[in-house]
C-alpha cells in the first residue's frame, strides 16, 4: 500500500532524512518510532505531498506522491503534528467543509458521513462548539475525525497522542487500533509504550536514518539474540554456578550481577525455566528466584540510537 | 474550480466575524463618505467623477490589503495550511478561492456606497452612463489591489508583514507614473502605462477603454500566478 524508496530531504544544506526505504503492507499498522527531531514530521509531510522529496520516491496506494499528487492524497488522511484547525469554525462546519473538499459529496451522504465520524471519534456533542474554545483532547479528536472523513484506505497520524491526558491517549491508542482492522496506517511517536500498545511492526529512526525495522516481537528478540532469564542461586561460588548454568542446553551467555543474581541468556523462542529449576535443585543449590525478563522497547532503543557504533557498523581500524 | 469555491465560501464566512473586515469597511465609507460631501457641497454637481476619478480613492491602497492581509499568512503562522495543501486541491485553486472571498468582500463593501449615486438622483439629474463605468472602475481597481495584497500575503507568516508588503507595493504601482517626468520617448509612456493611477480616471468619465480593462485583468493574472508559484515553493525549501 506504501512503498518508500531512497527519500533523501535536505533543508538548505541539512540533511533531514536520508535514504529512507520500507513497505506497508495493506492493513498493517506500522510505528515509526524515533526521537524528536529524527526526521519523522519530514517523512510523513513527503507521504502526503505537504513537500517534495530531494530524492527517492514514495508510492502511496499506487499513486506516486510527486507525479500523482492529487491522486495519491485522495487516498490519504493525514492528522498533522500541530493539529491546526481553524478556530473560529464549528466542529460540523469544519467536517464538512474538509469532506467538500476531499470529494465526498453529494451533500446529504456529506452530512450523514460527517455525522458518523464525529460519532466515531465522540465529538458528536461538541459539533457546534468553535474549534476554538475545544481542549487539547478534542482538537485531536476532531483532527482524527477529518482525516476519516473521506474513508481513505491509508492514515497517516503524526504524533497522535502528544499532548493528551492519560485517559485521553488510552482513548486515542483504542480508537487507533480499532480504525488499524480497516485502515492501513502509520503512526510516529517517539514513545516507545505507544508502538507496543498499537503496531504491529516498528520502524526505528534516529537522525535521519531507518536504524531498525521489524515487527515489534521480533525486533525485541533480535536485538538481545534471544530470551532473558533472571535467576538467583545460592549454595556455590559464583564461578562454579556460571559454569554450571552455562553448561544447559539453549543457554548462550551467562552474565554474574551479583549478590547471587545472574542474568541468562537463551536461544530465542526456548524455554529452559523448568530445566533449570531441576538443574539447580540436583546441584543442591538454592534456587532464591527464577523470572523471564521482557526487554523493553526503551531499552531497544537506547541500545539502537546510542551513538556508539553497532558491530555491523563499526568503522574499520576501531 | 469548484474546490476554490469551496475555498472561497470558508473564507468570505470567516469575514464575517472577523473585526478587521468591519474596521477596514467602516474606514473606507467614512474616508469615502467624506470625500463625497465635502464634494457635493464644493461643486454642487450631480456627479460621481470628482470622487471616484481623484485622489479619494487613494484610500484603497491602504485599506484593502488589509483584507487579503490574513488569506495566507494566518494559515502559514498557524499550520492550518498543512491540512489545506495536503487535501487534493491544487495550490492555483487554493489562492483562487482565497481571491474571490476578498473581491467578493469587497463588492459587499461597495453596497453601502451605492447610496451616493441615490443622493444625486434623490437632489440632481445625474448621467447614469458615467456613474455605471465608474463603479466597473472601482471594482476593477480593488480587484488588482486585491490581486497584489492576495500576493503580499503568500509572501509571509506574518500579517502585519503581508499589510506593510501589500500597501507598499500597491503604492509602488500606483506611482509608476509619476517616474515618466524623468524620462523621454517610449519609456515614459510604458511607465505611464504600468501604472495603477492611469488606469482608473477614463472610467470616471464614462469611458470604458479596453486597455484600462485588460490592464487591471493582468496585473490581477500576474499577482495570482506569483502567489501560487510562492505558495507552492515554500514548501518546497
Ligand atoms: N521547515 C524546516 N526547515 C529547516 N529544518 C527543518 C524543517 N523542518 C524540520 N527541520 C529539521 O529537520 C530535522 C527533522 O525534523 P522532523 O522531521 O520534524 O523530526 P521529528 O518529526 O522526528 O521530530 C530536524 O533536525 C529539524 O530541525
Ligand atoms: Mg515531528
Amino acid at each position: 500500500m506504501i512503498t518508500v524508496r531512497g527519500l533523501t530531504k535536505y533543508y538548505g544544506s541539512l540533511p533531514a532524512i536520508q535514504d529512507v526505504s520500507f513497505d506497508v503492507a495493506a492493513g498493517e499498522v506500522l510505528g515509526f518510532l524515533g526521537p524528536n527531531a529524527a526526521g519523522k514530521t519530514t517523512t510523513m509531510r513527503i507521504l502526503t505531498g505537504y513537500m517534495p522529496p530531494s530524492a527517492g520516491k514514495a508510492v502511496v496506494a499506487g499513486y506516486d506522491v510527486v507525479e500523482h499528487s492529487l491522486e495519491a492524497r485522495r487516498h490519504i488522511g493525514y492528522l498533522p503534528e500541530s493539529v491546526a484547525l481553524y478556530p473560529e469554525m464549528s466542529v460540523r462546519a469544519y467536517l464538512e467543509f474538509m469532506a467538500a473538499l476531499r470529494g465526498v459529496g453529494p451533500a446529504r451522504r456529506r452530512k450523514q458521513r460527517v455525522d458518523e465520524v464525529m460519532a466515531r471519534c465522540q465529538v458528536a456533542h461538541m459539533a457546534d462548539r468553535p474549534i476554538g474554545k475545544l481542549s487539547r483532547g478534542y482538537r485531536q479528536r476532531v483532527g482524527l475525525a477529518q482525516a476519516l472523513v473521506h474513508d481513505p484506505e491509508v492514515l497517516i497520524l503524526d504524533e497522535p497522542t502528544v499532548g493528551l491526558d492519560p485517559a485521553q491517549i488510552i482513548e486515542v491508542r483504542d480508537l487507533i487500533r480499532e480504525l488499524g482492522r480497516d485502515h492501513t496506517i502509520i503512526l510516529s511517536t517517539h514513545i516507545l509504550s505507544e508502538v507496543e500498545h498499537v503496531c504491529q511492526r516498528v520502524m526505528i529512526i534516529h537522525e535521519g536514518r531507518i536504524v531498525a525495522e521489524d515487527t515489534r516481537d521480533r525486533l525485541r528478540a533480535r536485538l538481545k539474540g534471544g530470551e532473558l532469564l533472571y535467576v538467583e542461586v545460592a549454595g556455590a561460588p559464583s564461578e562454579e554456578i556460571t559454569a554450571g548454568l552455562l553448561s544447559l542446553p539453549h543457554v548462550q551467555d551467562v552474565r554474574p550481577l551479583g549478590d547471587n543474581a545472574y542474568q541468562v541468556t537463551c536461544t530465542l523462542g526456548s524455554d529452559i525455566r523448568a530445566g533449570l529449576a531441576q538443574f539447580v535443585v540436583q546441584k543442591g543449590w538454592q534456587l532464591l528466584e527464577l523470572r523471564r525478563e521482557r526487554i523493553s522497547l526503551e531499552e531497544i532503543f537506547l541500545q539502537l540510537t546510542s551513538d556508539e557504533p553497532r558491530p555491523d557498523q563499526a568503522p574499520a581500524g576501531r | 474550480m469548484r474546490n476554490a469555491f469551496l475555498i472561497a465560501r470558508r473564507e468570505l464566512e470567516a469575514y464575517f466575524i472577523s473585526p478587521i473586515a468591519y474596521v477596514v469597511t467602516a474606514a473606507m465609507l467614512v474616508v469615502l463618505g467624506y470625500f463625497f460631501s465635502v464634494i457635493l457641497f464644493v461643486t454642487r454637481q450631480a456627479s460621481l467623477r470628482p470622487l471616484f476619478g481623484g485622489s479619494a480613492l487613494i484610500v484603497l491602497l491602504f485599506v484593502l490589503p488589509l483584507l487579503t492581509m490574513r488569506l495566507l499568512a494566518e494559515e502559514q503562522r498557524s499550520g492550518t495550511i498543512e491540512l489545506l495543501v495536503t487535501a487534493p486541491v491544487r495550490d492555483g485553486e487554493i489562492i483562487l478561492g482565497k481571491y474571490l472571498a476578498s473581491l467578493a468582500f469587497y463588492l459587499l463593501m461597495l453596497v453601502p456606497t451605492l447610496y451616493y449615486p441615490v443622493v444625486l438622483e434623490v437632489f440632481g439629474r445625474p448621467d447614469w452612463g458615467p456613474i455605471l463605468t465608474t463603479y466597473l472602475g472601482i471594482i476593477l481597481l480593488g480587484g488588482s489591489l486585491l490581486g497584489v495584497g492576495t500576493l503580499a500575503s503568500a509572501l509571509t507568516s506574518n500579517q502585519i508583514v503581508a499589510a506593510v508588503l501589500g500597501v507598499g507595493m500597491a503604492l509602488l504601482l500606483w506611482l509608476i507614473p509619476s517616474l515618466a517626468g524623468f524620462v523621454s520617448g517610449p519609456l515614459a509612456d510604458v511607465l505611464q502605462y504600468l501604472g495603477l493611477s492611469s488606469h482608473i480616471a477614463d472610467f470616471a468619465k464614462g469611458i470604458i477603454d479596453t486597455r484600462h480593462v485588460v490592464y487591471h485583468l493582468s496585473v490581477i493574472a500576474a499577482s495570482l500566478f506569483l502567489a501560487t508559484r510562492i505558495l507552492e515553493t515554500r514548501r518546497w525549501r
